[in-house]
């Protein structure tokens, strides 16, 4: 088993007909997620990508049975888009879009307590559960179905890691990317928890980066709860204080957040970080 | 983005958060006139840069007549400004405001921000104002005190008196201090800020709350949405590049080294500074040329590193996901030569298309260099870089 996604998950896209929604909907089918659909508002009942597109979320749950939810829309229209999704009734929204003001998420997550719905993101590179569904922008092919969960804060550190894993024969059980945000969706914790308890996860990287204190909860919880092996790498330690480091959560701010101070916490729980991106996959294999 | 203290004074104005009678000046004669119009016995002069700890450096002062004041502020306009927070270049001080003093019994310290942990805007007090509330945070937690706000309910009555009493306020001072933070809760949720600090918020002799000093940041995000806001910009208070890299849509930082760096994905921009750090060297920038990555933005982007005359070497670092590895090569080569490139080059190239992509960079009887994995590409910047 992997978590959140598996082949037989079925997806709807938000923006569906725009750029992105097209460009990244073909890659999806091509990789062979069970994509059934997408909404834009006003173009219901035309075919796109050889699917049915609707007006409304609630009109694609009814009509394809999907269960999550891909968002590419532009940053003013997407907390609209999320809670549109939760309305509907979709347990695993993935948002993709970056730049959503941060007021807007705060409101969204409050309006999310109690609904039972997943959100993944946004500023995010989204889901996948290698040869089985991709849900997000990130390249297919560099994946390998194998024993890896990979939970990141980063999106091309994320396929770094891919990458690293693949090369040396583990594979990947899912990789979530949970977003570059300060205030998002799922947090490592969320992930960690699912890793840990899923059958096919054997060990887990883990993917930081400078500002909040997202590493320091997660080194606890791996501490207390967590079994299998965890290789952590933290981004950021030569990033300059009071500087946005491209990232809207990325930053160290009245001395809190810093890479030293995560690292340190990630050290104390006993767990393996190493201090080059470039070691994560042979510390993995030397892991298991 | 950040604005000038008599800027964000302006907008307390408008959400009823009393502020000292004062007015900006750019000329030392408006500067003598502007206290000639407050009137009193007493002015402060204040220097308008992007940065805090400026008393400490002559950037505020005490004048006792119009004359001082004149005098002060032809001493400070025109001059940069160096506080602990602006690097050692500074600031330059383009305008001034000039205010009337009060006399003052007590300082206190009132902030409303985006607490990432509780998803919540909390507000953060203290009777410790006028001091760096860090280090007040770090050696006397207790005199700190947070009230968060919830999203559905708004700021209610029982949080301010919470506030105030815990501020040992008194009798109508407890109304006022409401006034005060409904008003920086108002203002906060109408332009999207996202921070709005008041140190030292004073207590006059006379018993009334004033803000003496005023600081406000916006949502990078949100500002588009508020176009009396990013008409508060000031570009001569952030540094060039960044500001000539934000028209290109690439995020840029400036930073101390000698290695140019340009990568695709802000994590991996951070991972490839630390590693160069770790190999020994000392990166010049943090640059995030973004996804979808044009010959167009590979030009600019390489315009703007060897703008800074300390790169001795650039490491190009892409993992091509969506976005193809030979495409960026011919990107990178294009660039090389438009822009005329004279120190060395190593590119890493990983991902989709890599091998297509390094034999386009090989042997092209160009500065370049393909490295085949991103450790050794680490090394040989370093190197190249020691070398020049």
């Amino acid at each position: 088993m992997s978590i959140l996604i598996d082949k037989d998950t079925k997806v709807i896209c938000q923006g569906f007909t725009g750029k992105q929604g097209t460009f990244h909907s073909q890659q999806a089918l091509d990789y062979g997620t069970r994509l059934v659909g997408g909404v834009t508002p006003d173009r219901g009942g035309e075919t796109h990508l050889g699917l049915p597109v609707f007006n409304t979320v609630q009109d694609a749950v009814s009509g394809t049975g999907a269960t999550a939810s891909v968002i590419y829309v532009p940053p003013f229209y997407a907390a609209d888009a999320i809670l549109e999704a939760v309305d509907a009734g979709i347990k695993l929204i993935v948002c993709i879009t970056e730049g959503i003001p941060i007021l807007q998420m705060l409101r969204v997550k409050a309006a999310m307590v109690g609904t039972g719905a997943l959100l993944i993101g946004p500023n995010c590179p989204g889901v996948i559960t290698p040869g089985a569904c991709k849900i997000g922008i990130m390249p297919g092919h560099i994946h390998l179905p194998g024993s890896i969960g990979i939970v990141s804060r980063s999106g091309t550190l994320t396929y770094e890691s891919v990458h690293q894993t693949t090369a040396q024969g583990l594979g990947q059980s899912t990789c979530v990317g949970i977003g570059g945000d300060p205030i998002h969706g799922m947090n490592f914790v969320d992930v960690l928890s699912r890793f840990q308890t899923d059958g096919q996860t054997k060990g887990i990287v883990m993917v930081g980066e400078i500002g909040g204190g997202e590493e320091e909860d997660a080194a606890e919880y791996i501490k207390a709860h967590v079994t299998k092996p965890v290789v952590a790498y933290i981004a950021g330690q030569t990033a300059p204080p009071g500087k946005r480091m491209g990232h809207a959560g990325a930053i160290v701010t009245g001395g809190k957040g810093t890479a030293e101070g995560k690292v340190a916490a990630l050290k104390a729980a006993g767990i393996e970080v190493v201090s080059s991106p470039t070691d994560i996959g042979v510390a993995m294999k030397g892991c298991l | 983005m950040n604005i000038h203290e008599y800027q964000a004074k302006q907008l307390f104005l408008h959400y009823a958060i009393p502020v000292p009678d004062g007015k900006q000046a750019t000329t030392p004669e408006r500067a003598e006139q502007v206290a000639e119009e407050l009137g009193g016995d007493g002015w402060v002069v204040k220097a308008q840069v992007h940065a805090g700890g400026r008393g400490k450096v002559g950037g505020v002062k005490l004048a006792k007549s119009p004359a001082e004041v004149a005098e002060f502020s032809r001493d400070m306009l025109g001059k940069r400004l160096v506080t602990k927070q602006t690097g050692a270049e500074g600031l330059p001080i383009n305008s001034l405001l000039i205010e009337k003093t009060y006399p003052i019994k007590r300082e206190l310290y009132l902030s409303v921000l985006v607490d990432r942990g509780s998803e919540r805007i909390i507000f953060i007090a203290s009777a410790a104002g006028g001091m760096d509330i860090e280090t007040v945070a770090h050696e006397t937690p207790e005199q700190i005190i947070s009230v968060p706000v919830h999203p559905a309910a708004g700021l209610q009555g029982y949080q301010c008196r919470k506030v105030a009493y815990a501020l040992g306020l008194k009798g109508a001072q407890i109304k006022a201090l409401g006034k005060i933070m409904q008003g920086l809760y108002d203002l906060f949720l109408a332009k999207d800020a996202s921070q709005i600090e008041i140190n030292p918020l004073i207590e006059t002799d006379s018993g009334e709350l004033i803000a003496l000093d005023a600081k406000i940041n916006f949502d990078d995000n949100a500002v588009e949405a508020h176009p009396d806001i990013r008409a508060m910009k000031d570009a001569d208070q952030e540094d060039e590049k960044e500001n000539k890299a934000q028209q290109f849509g690439l995020n840029y930082i400036t930073l101390e080294g000698n290695i140019g760096c340009m990568v695709n994905g802000a994590g991996l921009a951070m991972a490839t500074m630390d590693l160069v750090k770790l190999k020994g060297g000392q990166p010049a920038n943090f640059l995030d040329v973004g996804g979808g990555t044009s010959v167009e933005k590979v030009c600019e982007a390489f315009k703007l590193i060897l703008s800074d005359h300390s790169v001795k070497a650039v490491l190009v670092n892409i993992f091509g996901g969506i976005v193809q590895c030979d495409i960026i090569a011919a990107g990178i080569l294009a660039a090389v030569e438009q822009v005329h490139v004279a120190v060395p080059v190593v590119v890493r190239l990983e991902g989709t298309n890599a091998e297509q992509g390094r034999a386009l960079l090989s042997n092209t009887g160009l500065n370049l260099y393909a490295a085949d994995d991103l450790a050794h590409a680490a090394e040989q910047v370093v190197a190249l870089a020691e070398a020049a």
